[in-house]
This record gives C-alpha cells, structure tokens and sequence, in this order.
C-alpha cells in the first residue's frame, strides 16, 4: 500500500539492536469504522520514534490496540519476538507501559503511592503476606519505597512524594504519569501527547526527560502534535492519516514528504498558484467576518464555492 | 462565526470594604458580651446544684438542692464546658491550652449545648408534669443562666464576610434569596474558627497520657450514652454529645488530639480495645453487654464491608448475605436439634465453616458479577441479597431440599463451649459478674480485633494500593498491570470471609438464625442498607469510620423506640442532614476531605494512608 520509506542512516550513536517492538498488519474495527488499517510500525531498542497524525488519524487508537486495551481486529504485536496477550495488565507485565492522553493519575492517592501502584507487577507479595507480614514483605515493601523515591527524584517530585497527586499543578501530573509508568521497568514507553497543554520550557524540560530516558535503554514511542517537540526529539517518524500509514522515515524525509503537508494543510488544487490561493482564502475570511457583521455574502461566497470546486 | 468574542460583562465588583466590622450577632459591646457568657455559665454551674422541679415524679429527681441528678448533670458539664472556654477567651493562663483554634466559637456552641439542653429539660418538665407551675425557683435561674450565657457567647464580635447587595431589579423571590444567602454566610461565619496554631512537643509519655484519658473520656461518654435509662436522658445526652462535640472541634481540640492519636496509631488502637473491653465491668446487669455484643457484630461487618466499598469501590447491596452464610453454616454444625445435619463442631471449627462457606460464596458470586462495573454490580449483589433469603427460606423440606428448616429458621443453637469455658454461663471475675452476653461481648471483641488488623495489614500494602487504584481509575490501574478482576475477587472473598466470621458468632449470640434476620432494608440493623449506611456515615475507607457509625446506627434507633412509627422517618432525616453538611462522613479519611471540601480547611499533605 502506502511506501515505507525506513532510513535506518539517521539512527543516533546508540545504533538500534535488536526489535523490541514489531507491529504488523495492525487493524481495528469499531463496527462499519476502520480507525486503524494495516498499520506497520517497528521500534528498536534505544530508538525513539514518533508517531504524528491529524486529530482523529487513529493514533491513540493504534496505542490502545498495542497495549492491549484493544484487541486489534487483525494482524499481531509483537513486543521482543513474543506475541503480546490480549489483556491489558499482561502487556505492562512483560514490559510496555504507557501514559495518557488526558492525565489518568490515581488522583486521591499521593505522589509516592501512584508511583508504588506502578510496582505493582515487579512486586510478587500478595494478601496472605501483607497479613502475615514477615520479613520478607517488609523488605520488599522498602525496596518498592526506594525505588519509587528514586524514580521521583529522577524526575524532581522527590519534594512532594506525601501530596496528593491530584493537588500538583498539570505539568508535573504529565511527570508522575511518566514517572509511574518508569516505576513498572518497561522496555518500550508509549507516551501519549505529553507535551499537550505545556508552556515552552515544560516542553523543553519533557524533551530532556525523554532523552534521559533513552539513556535508560528504554525505547519511547511518543504521539505529539508539536513537531519541534518531534523533530527534535525522534530518530524516526511515522504519520498516520485516515488510519493508515502514510510515511515513515527521519524528521528531514517526513517534513518534506508533500502527502504530509498536504495531510495537515489540505491538498492545493491543481494548477493553483500557492500566493493566489493564499490571496483567495485571506479574501474569503474577511468576506466571511464581513458577512457574520453586515449580512452581506457578496463575492467572497461564491470565491469560497470556486474553492470547493 | 467570527472570532471576536466580547468579553463577558464582569460586574464591577464593589469596593472592597475597607474593614468589615467586628460585631456580633446579638448587639452587644464585646466586653460586656464576654462578661455575661461568663457571668452566665458560672450562674448555669450553680444553679445545676438546686431543685428544678417539687416533685420526683420527672425522672432524675430534680428536687434535691445540692446534688444534681439527670438532667442536671448535663447541663452541669455544659456549663463547665462553657466557662472554661470562656476563661481561655480571657486568656486565663491555664486554660488557654483548651482552645488552640480560638475559644470564641467553640464558647457559642458550649454555650448552645447548655442552652439547648437546659431549656429542653425545662420545657420537658413543663409539658411532663402539666404546667409551668411545676418549675422551682432553680430551674428560673438555669433557664436565664442559660439564655445570659447564650445571648453573651452570640454577642462576641466575629470576622463578618463581606457580601454582595441583592441586585434591585432581581424578582422579590430572588431578593430574599439572595438576602437568605448573605445572613447564613454570616451565621456560619460566627462560628468559623482559626487554624490550630503549632502545638508545643509533647514527650511520648505525656502524650501517651493523653491518648489514655481521651480513649476513657470516650468509654464514659459511651458507657452513659448506652446506659440512659429514660427518654430525657438520652435526648439531652445527644443534644450534649453533638454540640459539645462540635465546640470541641472548633476549639481545635479534636484535631490536636487526632494528630497525637496519629502519631501512636498502635497504642491507640490497643487502648481502644483495652478500653471497650472494659465496658462489661462498668454494667452491673447484662442488659447493656447485650448492646454492646450486637453493636460488636454490626460494626465488624461494616469494616469488612469497607473493605470491599471502601478501598475497592465494590458497591454492594447484598452484603448482609455473607453474614447469613456465616450464620446459617456456623447454626448447621453446632448441635442445634433443629439442624438437620446433627453435627456439632468445636468453636475453632465452627468458625472455620462460618468463614470458609462464606468466602466459597463470595467468590461464586464475585467471579461473574465482578466483571460489571458500578451501578451493575448494585444492582447484582442486590439481587443476591434477596436470592440468598428466599433460597434460604425455600429450603423447607416441602419446596426444596430440608437443609435450613424455611422461615422457622434453625432454633435453640447451644452456647459455645470453648476450652472449657462455658460461655453461656455466668462467671466472676473479681467480683464482677459477667454474664452470658458479656462473655459474647468478650468474643466478640477478639474477632473485630482480627477484622481490625486484617483491615489495617491489607490495606497498607501492595494489594491495598491496588484496590485504591481500581477505585480511583480502572483503565488507568489496568495500564500499571494490575489484575482488576483479580484483585477485585480478593476484596470481595476477603470482605464476604469476614462477614461470615462475624456470622459464626451471631448464631451462637442470637440462639435463632431464621431468614427474616438477613433482609436488605429492615429498622434494625444490621441488614445490608444499615450496613451501607454505618460506612458511608463513618467514614469510607477509614478503619474507626464504619465502627463508630455502627455504633451511632445502633444505639440511636434503640434508644428512640419512644418515637414509634416516626423513628425511622426522624432517623431517615438525620440521615440526610449529615450527608448533607458533612458528606466526606463522621471519621473522614483526609483523602475523602480533600474530595468534598475543595479549598477550606484540609490539608494538601497526607502523612498516612488512611486514618
């Protein structure tokens, strides 16, 4: 169908090793809907790849479907050569987490407690234990402490582990969701519009935190609106339009790739000068706001008929 | 259209007062106000002391000067209240400790309380006894002392909140809307107090001390409350309780006192059950032991309960069926002639049974229901409730198979032998005789204590997390790898077990289990609606939470049985006016707080899990 155009020559130094996450053929079906069709993505490991899309591409739909929220209505994830169950604890299990896109934190639990709730699959200590409470849950228990205070102090929350996680302002909610899906040592991060709703130096600082993250030995894949955020982040990008794939490939290949401008701006009819066109539009919204104020359509309808034409 | 919105025409807000004026809600000047609130509870003191009435024929024999009774006494420890409070106002040294939040409105409600209770006990009198004819010269004084004090607490000026004018062109309706509006918020401004300021550190003895005489001020309070033994008594001792309740609140004494229980969570708790076990000795008849074994079992369930509602966020409606399991698997096997299986078990594996036919049932009915969400599952365990008592009641012999005797229910369930010790029986310890329902009562306790520690233990730990987390956000908790449906059985088993723990005991206590205990909604607890309503008044999630609202849901329709038909309609109001004005319920869980009252009062940080 659509060309896949890889360029693996963009990697950075850490060259990507192995596969860590292969979708092939990923489709989903609501009913007579196709939100996702054929959908191929890799990510290896240490990559960080992007995953951008006018709203309503799909594109959450596609991470649903690989964590397991979903269960694709075709083709298959694998996550480091093993095919992913089709339940969405079992995912976070073997080693994908994720965050979303409108903030789901545990909101009447506090900072450290929604970090240690992201333990929850690295810790084995069930009813019987907590009950008896040996040494062995006490120990693992501060182990799980550590290790979240750690992850908080990664991301500077470490001063506010006893607040209530609904109290903290946006932009350090977005961290403790990130911070929270760190705490279950994933191998692959899905991000989900982390940036939305962040000033410019939020945006900065998340930039950083992903890249720390790569260090980690974590691959990310992240879906974003903000392409500075993108380009500067991603090693590989793929769009998604309609629910395909439109064009994958590094920041320079995709900005250029005329489908995706065309995807986001609207195709230019054919033949059409770009300045005329440019003039026409500027034309037809001052007649559109001339008309909302006066009541009168005049040419600038009939321009804007042209233009669906 | 266009992208020109106007802006909203802000009303230009006015002025800002420059200070809005210290005044009263009686005018008065400020010091002569405090005089005569303490002039007043000094006068309520004393006059506490003489004869309110000629006659003994009103309960509490109010005819001796020099010793109160009743009534009387309430209205003694109102004005005491009321003048200490007073004197921390003046800054008396000595006293200040009682107020750390300001004295000024915790005064206006010890000095309603005295009020409240001195004027009931009056017009009680009048309308008992036919006539103010009937009042001495004392019960003159207590009701101008009373009132004095009163009229003097509402006279001491208070921060008023600045309020907005009705708009001239709003509806006469909406006028007084509004005008209503603007003097509640000034009503409710007079009794708004400061923040506890920054309380000095204690040694632990000392505070240790504290937590001792707070644990025995509550196993006295409790012990009169159950023990009083007319209408009066009980309705002046709510009145006293609530208000003098909320005076100290507002002294900022509860909350003091909450901080230190909090930092010895252990030895409060370990006090607490010392203290309630104590109880039985202050009785000189089983009477009130029999009270207590029933509030006992309503409060165990409703932790259990808690459980499942309250960390998990399981509604569920039939929960009094896993109760009646317990029961009906613990009447089964305890010799009882009336038992169709004619076995009778030793305690230990009698409670084995109770618990363990409950937590089969709990997971039969958990594993397909658990997969609903909300109002679902409401609406399912709600059917099984019913399933339960129907099913039980058919098993007859004559509609279905003769396991549980139908609606004769199975009868004359022996008392339990354990060790040795004949529960049944009386025994003397030191000099105390403790009977049947006290030795019950003493059972009893040892299985909160387990429902207690197995509430606390599971709660603070991985899989508690878990259920917070499954209540606050199930796809979110999903996404962090946790095993909803799984984790979501294990609170609904742990929670059914306990129940039928508790069940185990009440067969023995009750001597019948029949059907009919065991319904959804019936005015005596515990049924699954009172159940409900103990956790949501106590408190969700907290562990003091559901036992004190069972204890409140117990004793107060037990003590208002003079209302008749109207109980459950007064109960039913009382009800809705807490829910109202204190949603987050008696004990909150400082998450619950934070939830209900955005903005006032609550603090952004959590020290503890829970409360």
């Amino acid at each position: 169908m659509t060309t896949d155009t890889t360029t693996k020559d963009t990697a950075p130094a850490t060259a990507p090793g192995e596969t860590v996450l292969d979708a092939r053929g990923v489709t989903m079906r609501f009913g007579g809907l196709t939100a996702v069709r054929s959908v191929d993505l890799t990510v290896g490991s240490g990559e960080i790849v992007g995953l951008i899309g006018p709203n309503g591409a799909g594109k959450t739909t596609f991470f649903n479907c690989l964590t397991g929220l979903y269960i694709p209505t075709e083709g298959e994830v694998r996550y480091k050569g093993t095919v992913l169950p089709a339940k969405s604890f079992k995912v976070t299990a073997a080693g994908i987490a994720r965050t979303f896109q409108n903030i789901r934190l545990f909101g009447n639990m506090t900072v450290l407690e929604n970090v240690l709730v992201g333990r929850h699959t690295r810790t084995k200590e069930g009813l019987w234990s907590a009950l008896v409470r040996g040494p062995g849950f006490h120990r693992a228990e501060a182990a799980s402490r550590t290790r979240a205070m750690e992850l908080l102090e990664f991301i500077g929350l470490a001063d506010k582990a006893e607040h209530l996680s609904r109290n903290l302002p946006y932009g350090e909610q977005r961290k403790l969701e990130i911070a929270r899906a760190l705490a279950s040592e994933p191998g692959l991060l899905l991000l989900d519009e982390p940036t939305a709703g962040m000033n410019p130096q939020e945006t900065r600082a998340t930039e950083e935190l992903v890249f720390a993250i790569r260090d980690m030995g974590i691959a990310v894949l992240v879906i974003e609106h903000d392409m500075r955020f993108i380009f500067n982040l991603c090693d590989r990008v793929a769009v998604l339009v309609q629910g395909e794939k439109l064009v994958e490939g590094d920041s320079q290949t995709v900005q250029q790739d005329e489908r995706v401008i065309a995807a986001y701006l609207g195709e230019p009819f054919e033949g059409a000068p770009g300045t005329e066109e440019a003039a026409e539009v500027a034309a037809a919204e001052a007649g559109a706001t001339g008309a909302a104020e006066t009541g009168s359509a005049g040419p600038a309808g009939s321009a804007g008929k042209e233009n669906d034409r | 259209m266009t992208t020109q919105t106007s802006l909203a025409d802000t009303p230009d807000s006015p002025p800002a007062a420059a200070e809005p004026p210290r005044r009263g809600l009686v005018p008065l000047p400020a010091a002569t106000a405090r005089a005569l609130a303490t002039g007043g509870a000094a006068l309520t003191v004393v006059s506490a002391f003489l004869a309110w009435t000629w006659t003994s024929a009103f309960p509490g024999d109010l005819t001796v000067y020099g010793y109160p009774g009743g009534l009387q006494w309430q209205v003694l420890i109102a004005g005491v209240l009321t003048l200490l409070f007073a004197l921390a106002s003046y800054g008396v040294k000595g006293t200040r400790w009682l107020a750390p939040a300001g004295a000024d409105a915790a005064l206006k409600l010890a000095a309603l309380a005295g009020f409240a209770t001195a004027w009931y006990t009056l017009i009680a009198i009048t309308v008992k006894l036919g006539g103010l004819a009937n009042l001495e010269p004392g019960g003159y004084v207590t009701g101008v002392a009373t009132l004095a004090a009163l009229l003097g607490a509402l006279a001491l000026p208070f921060e008023r909140p600045a309020t907005d004018p009705a708009d001239p062109e709003d509806t006469g309706w909406d006028q007084f809307k509004h005008n209503a509006g603007n003097r509640w918020s000034v009503f409710k401004a007079a009794f708004t107090t400061g923040p506890v300021n920054a309380s000095r550190a204690l040694p632990s003895y000392v505070e240790i001390l504290i937590i001792t005489a707070v644990l025995a001020l509550g196993l006295g309070v409790f012990t009169y409350g159950i023990g009083t033994e007319y209408d009066e008594l009980f309705i002046g001792f709510m009145i006293i309780a609530g208000l003098g309740f909320a005076a100290l609140n507002k002294a900022g004494l509860i909350s003091r006192a909450s901080e230190i229980t909090g930092r010895h969570q252990n030895i409060t708790i370990a006090g607490a059950f010392i203290a309630a076990a104590l109880f039985p000795f202050t009785q000189t008849n089983d009477q009130f032991a029999t009270i207590g074994v029933y509030i006992l079992i309503f409060a165990t369930v409703a932790l259990g309960l808690n459980i499942v509602v309250g960390l998990a966020g399981l509604l569920d409606l039939g929960y009094v069926a896993f109760l009646g399991v317990g029961a009906y698997a613990a009447a089964l096997v305890s010799g009882s002639p009336t038992s169709p299986l004619g076995v009778h078990f030793p305690f230990w594996a009698a409670i084995l049974v109770g618990a363990g036919a409950s937590l089969v049932f709990g997971v039969l009915i958990g594993a397909p229901t658990l997969r609903l969400r909300g109002d679902y599952l409401a609406i399912v365990t709600l059917g099984f409730g019913e399933i339960f008592r129907i099913t039980v009641n058919n098993t007859d012999g004559t509609s279905g198979p003769d396991i549980t005797n139908g609606s004769n229910g199975i009868a004359s369930i022996p008392n339990l032998n354990i060790l040795g010790f004949d529960l049944g029986a009386e025994h003397a310890v030191a000099g105390i005789t403790i009977g049947r329902f006290a030795n019950y009562f003493f059972l009893m306790l040892l299985i909160t204590a387990v429902v207690v520690l197995v509430f606390r233990r599971s709660g603070d730990s991985r899989i508690g997390r878990a259920w917070v987390a499954i209540r606050e956000d199930e796809t979110a908790a999903l996404a962090m790898g946790i095993n909803g449906f799984r984790v979501k059985l294990i609170a609904f088993a742990l929670g059914a077990s306990l129940a039928g723990l508790a069940g185990t005991v009440q067969a023995h206590v009750t001597y019948t289990v029949t059907p009919e205990q065991y319904l959804f909604a019936w005015p005596v607890p515990p049924n699954s609606a009172f159940l409900l309503a103990a956790v949501v008044l106590g408190g969700m999630g907290t562990m003091s939470g559901p036992l004190v609202g069972a204890a409140l849901l117990y004793l107060i329709p037990n003590k208002l049985q003079f209302l008749g038909d109207y109980q459950l309609f007064a109960f039913g109001i009382a009800l809705i006016l807490l829910m109202r004005f204190r949603p987050e319920g008696l004990i909150p869980n400082r998450r619950r707080q934070l939830e209900f009252h955005e903005t006032a009062e609550a603090p952004t940080v959590l020290s503890k899990t829970g409360a």
